[in-house]
């Protein structure tokens, strides 16, 4: 039986693969990550009893791969010990505001490109700053800013509070754009 | 009144959750009146929009293939499962 479906699953390697590697690193952000959940797809694929049945395989595929993107954020920010989380949650922004909670540093004004090859320096060093953030918040900013997953969706997946959350994306976002601020401005 | 790390708190989980109306008033009245959060709260909307963009061009970037190395690996591993 399986081995009747040998070719079939080559042709949708051929057929699929780019696209769903796309969609994968459009959302993960990690060429080995995305390479990852692009092979648990096709694995998932032909291990699921409606293999054979499928006329619309991209749609399928892609349904598949998006859970597995999702498993993948959930263990990135799993794998933190819950202690950690909370650690982290608490941390002052001290290195931002002074004691009467006044900008260390004031925010610049930045001028967002709209010419189109400027704009494609301004998104690789967005890029570049939110992988220097450590994994757990970069997941969660990228769960919240691209996927738009609710906030209590996040909380139940990872089973921390909505303040918990709050903290942790503003912790992120506070991180990416000083980073930003020091190489975009700087360029 | 809010000073500027209460104020960016509030609007950064305003992207997050709907803010009472008592917030809501205490944020934009600072906003209103400190350029610096007002920049702030520009460029958290910035950041947002960019991640998105972004994410459309990777997915629309018909140039852009997994590495053939990743496809043959794929493929391996399709045929090992199978047996």
């Amino acid at each position: 039986m399986l081995a009747m479906q040998t070719p079939n699953i080559h042709d949708w390697l051929t057929e699929h693969s780019d696209y769903l590697y796309r969609f994968a690193l459009a959302r993960l952000r990690d060429v080995h990550l995305a390479e990852d959940v692009v092979q648990e797809t096709f694995i998932a694929a032909i291990k699921s009893p409606s293999f054979a049945e499928q006329s619309a395989p991209r749609t399928w595929l892609t349904g598949i791969l998006k859970h597995k993107i999702i498993d993948v954020m959930r263990k990135n920010i799993r794998e933190v010990a819950a202690s950690d989380l909370v650690q982290d949650a608490d941390a002052n922004m001290d290195e931002f505001f002074d004691e009467k909670g006044h900008w260390s540093d004031k925010p610049l004004a930045w001028d967002i490109p709209h010419d189109a090859l400027e704009q494609k320096q301004f998104l690789g060093i967005l890029q570049q700053c939110m992988e220097k953030l450590p994994t757990k918040l970069a997941t969660l900013f990228l769960m919240r800013d691209i996927h738009e997953t609710d906030n209590e969706e996040i909380c139940k997946e990872l089973n921390i509070t909505a303040t918990n959350a709050w903290v942790m994306l503003y912790r992120a976002r506070m991180g990416i754009r000083k980073c930003l601020e020091m190489h975009w401005l700087q360029t | 009144m809010l000073n500027c790390k209460q104020t960016s708190q509030l609007v950064s989980q305003s992207l997050d959750r709907r803010l009472t109306l008592q917030e809501r008033f205490a944020m934009r009245l600072h906003l209103w009146l400190c350029k610096y959060c007002k920049r702030f709260s520009q460029q958290l909307l910035a950041l947002r929009s960019g991640m998105q963009r972004m994410t459309k061009l990777i997915e629309e970037d018909t140039q852009l293939h997994m590495p053939s190395e990743s496809k043959a690996r794929i493929a391996k591993s399709l045929e090992s499962e199978m047996k």
